[in-house]
C-alpha cells in the first residue's frame, strides 16, 4: 500500500518536473536552431542593422530597436492610467470599485488578434486623419526628428498605444492588491496627521509597496515586449531602422510571425536567434518581476501572521 | 521641513482625483470601444449558412467558418487533455508535499516564469519538436503548444486553491487510516474542485484565443479538419489573421470579423460564466 503512495509522490514530481524540463528545453531547442545563424554572424548579430534576405545578410538591431520603442511608449502611456486608476478603484465604494475591476479585467481576456484587428480598422485611420496631424502639424512637434512629419496611421506609435491599453489591466490588478496590502494603520495614521488622499497614496502607499508596484511594471513590461498579433497588425512590419515614431518597423516578434513561413535556410537560423534573443530579454524580466513579486509576498505573509 | 500652501495640495488632490477617475472611464471605455466594434462590425455577418458552411478559397462568395470553428474546438480540447492531468499532479506536487523545499521553490519559480514567455516563443518551440521532425503541420502540434501556455496557469492556481483547503482536513483524513494518495484526491482535491476548475477553464478561455503559436503549429486550410494529426487544421484566429490581413476583399474582411465576434463572445462567455458560478470560492 506504501508503494502505491510513493508511486503517485514520484509521478506528481515528474509532471511538476515537466514544468523545469520545458524551461531548459526552450533555451536549448533555440539555441540549437539558431546555431548556424550565430556562427555565421557571431555577436555582431545583435547590433547589425541589416536585414537582407537577398545577400542573406541578418542583424537583430531594427527589431529589438522596434520591440524596446513600442514597450517603452506602451509603458510611459500605461504605468500613470494603471496607478491612478488602482488608486481610484481601492477607494471607491464596494460596488462600484467591484464592477470596475472586473471590466478592466475583462481588457486582458480579450484575445489579442481582437485588438490587432480593432487597431487595424479602427485605431489606425483615426490616428492617420486626426492624431498624427495633431501632433505633427498643430501641435508642430513635426520639427524635431523624434516625431517626424511623415506619417500614414501605422508604425510605433500605433503599436504602442494599443500595447498600453493590452498591458494595463495586468499592471492595474497588480497594483490593486499592493494597495490593498497596506496596513490601514499606516493609511489612517496618514490622514490623522493631515495627509490629503494624494499625499498619503504618493508618500505611503507607493513607499510601502513600492517592490509589489516594480514587480507589476515588469509583469507588464514582459506582456509588451513578447506581444505579437495586436503588433503584427499596425506596426507596418519594415524591417529598417525606425526613423521617428510614426515610421513603421518591425518588433522581434511580429518579425517571426511575418516572415518564418516563407524563410529558408540562414534566414530561418536568423530567426531563430531573434527568438533566443527575446526568450533571454522576457526571461531576464520575468525573473525580476519574480523577484520584486516574491518580496512582496513575504512581507504580506508578515503582516498577515 | 517644506511648506506647502493648503489651496496647492487642495487642488493637487482634487487634480489626482480627476485624472484617476478619467483613467478608470478611459479603461473601462477602451474595453467597450473594442466589444461595440467587434459586435457592430461582426453582426453583420451572422446568419445560420456563416455557421454551418466551410471556408471557401480566395476569391469565393459563400464562405462559412464551420470548418474553422470545429478545428478549433478540436485544438482546444486536445490542448485540455494534454495538459490539465499533468498540470493536476504538478500542483500536488508543490502544495502537498513539503518535504522537498529546494526542489519545490525551483520548479514554482520556473513555473512563473513560464507563465511570462512569449506565446510566440511557444510557438516557435513547438515547431522544433514537432513540425520539423515530422515534416508537417499538424492540429496536433498546436494542442501541444496550447497545452505548454497552460500547464504552468493551471499548476499554480491548483496549488493556490489546495493551500485554501484546511489542514484539519487532511489530518482528519490521515488519521482514519487513508494513505497519503487517497486524502489528497478523495478529499483534499474534492473540497477544492470548484477552484480547480475555475482554474482550468479561465486557462482555456485565454488559450482558446491565443493565436501566435497557431501560426507556426496549426497554419491553415480550406478544409475540414480531418486529419489533424498530420495535417493543417483550420482554426478561428489564424482565419481572423489572414482573412483581414491578407485580402483584398470586403467579403472577407467581413468574415473576418464575424469570425472575431465569435471568438471573443466565446471567450468572453467562458472567462465571464466562470467568474461569476464560482465567485464565492475565491475569497
Amino acid at each position: 500500500m506504501f508503494r502505491y503512495d510513493t508511486a503517485f509522490k514520484w509521478f506528481c514530481l515528474i509532471c511538476a518536473g515537466l514544468v523545469g524540463v520545458l524551461m531548459l528545453g526552450f533555451f536549448i531547442q533555440l539555441f540549437i536552431s539558431s546555431f548556424s545563424a550565430w556562427r555565421e554572424f557571431g555577436l555582431p548579430f545583435l547590433w547589425s542593422r541589416e536585414w537582407d534576405p537577398v545577400n542573406d545578410k541578418y542583424g537583430a538591431l531594427p527589431s529589438i530597436v522596434g520591440t524596446l520603442s513600442t514597450t517603452v511608449i506602451a509603458l510611459v502611456i500605461a504605468l500613470p492610467l494603471a496607478f491612478s486608476a488602482a488608486l481610484y478603484l481601492v477607494d471607491a465604494r464596494p460596488i462600484v470599485g467591484e464592477v470596475l475591476s472586473h471590466s478592466i479585467d475583462l481588457l486582458a481576456a480579450i484575445p489579442s488578434v481582437i485588438y490587432g484587428m480593432w487597431g487595424l480598422f479602427v485605431l489606425a485611420p483615426l490616428m492617420q486623419r486626426y492624431v498624427q496631424p495633431f501632433l505633427s502639424d498643430t501641435l508642430g512637434l513635426g520639427r524635431f526628428s523624434l516625431i517626424g512629419t511623415e506619417f500614414n496611421g501605422f508604425g510605433i506609435l500605433t503599436a504602442g498605444l494599443i500595447l498600453s491599453i493590452m498591458i494595463l489591466p495586468y499592471i492595474c490588478a497588480i497594483m490593486r492588491d499592493v494597495f490593498r496590502m497596506t496596513p490601514p494603520m499606516l493609511r489612517e495614521s496618514a490622514y490623522g496627521v493631515g495627509c490629503t488622499k494624494w499625499e498619503t497614496a504618493r508618500d505611503i502607499v507607493l513607499r510601502y509597496g513600492i517592490r509589489g508596484i516594480l514587480g507589476g511594471v515588469f509583469i507588464g513590461l514582459g506582456r509588451a515586449l513578447g506581444e505579437t498579433m495586436a503588433v503584427l497588425f499596425v506596426i507596418g512590419n519594415i524591417m529598417e531602422m525606425p526613423s521617428s515614431i510614426f515610421s513603421g518597423s518591425a518588433t522581434i516578434a511580429s518579425t517571426l510571425a511575418n516572415h518564418f513561413a516563407e524563410a529558408q535556410g540562414l534566414q530561418r537560423s536568423a530567426l531563430f536567434a531573434l527568438g533566443l534573443v527575446l526568450l533571454v530579454m522576457s526571461f531576464g524580466i520575468q525573473v525580476l518581476a519574480q523577484y520584486y513579486l516574491h518580496a512582496t509576498g513575504a512581507k504580506r505573509g508578515e503582516a498577515k501572521g | 521641513m517644506k511648506r506647502r500652501p493648503l489651496t496647492w495640495r487642495k487642488l493637487t488632490n482634487q487634480f489626482v482625483k480627476i485624472f484617476s477617475t478619467a483613467a478608470v472611464l478611459l479603461a473601462v471605455g477602451a474595453m467597450l470601444w473594442i466589444l461595440y466594434t467587434v459586435a457592430c462590425y461582426g453582426f453583420r455577418s451572422m446568419n445560420l449558412s456563416f455557421f454551418m458552411t466551410p471556408t471557401m478559397p480566395y476569391g469565393a462568395v459563400r464562405g462559412g467558418i464551420a470548418n474553422a470553428l470545429l478545428g478549433s474546438v478540436m485544438i482546444t480540447f486536445g490542448a485540455a487533455v494534454l495538459a490539465v492531468p499533468p498540470a493536476l499532479c504538478a500542483g500536488i506536487f508543490l502544495a502537498e508535499y513539503k518535504d522537498w523545499k529546494t526542489v519545490s521553490n525551483i520548479l514554482r519559480f520556473s513555473a512563473n516564469v513560464m507563465m511570462g514567455i512569449p506565446s510566440v516563443l511557444v510557438g516557435l518551440f513547438a515547431y522544433i519538436i514537432l513540425v520539423l521532425p515530422t515534416g508537417n503541420f499538424s492540429g496536433f502540434a498546436a494542442s501541444v503548444a496550447l497545452a505548454i501556455i497552460m500547464f504552468p496557469v493551471i499548476m499554480r492556481t491548483t496549488e493556490d486553491m489546495l493551500g485554501m483547503v484546511p489542514d484539519a482536513l487532511r489530518e482528519s483524513a490521515l488519521a482514519l487510516g487513508m494513505t497519503r494518495t487517497r486524502a489528497t484526491l478523495c478529499i483534499v482535491c474534492l473540497s477544492a474542485r470548484k477552484g480547480l476548475l475555475t482554474g482550468i477553464l479561465l486557462s482555456l478561455s485565454r488559450v482558446s484565443g491565443e493565436t501566435a503559436p497557431l501560426l507556426f503549429t496549426a497554419l491553415f486550410s480550406d478544409g475540414w479538419p480531418k486529419n489533424y494529426f498530420t495535417g493543417p487544421t483550420a482554426n478561428m484566429p489564424v482565419l481572423i489573421t489572414e482573412y483581414s490581413t491578407n485580402s483584398p476583399f470586403e467579403v472577407m474582411h467581413q468574415a473576418g470579423w464575424g469570425a472575431a465576434l465569435v471568438v471573443t463572445v466565446l471567450v468572453l462567455v467562458i472567462n465571464l460564466s466562470t467568474r461569476i458560478i464560482f465567485r464565492e470560492k475565491k475569497t
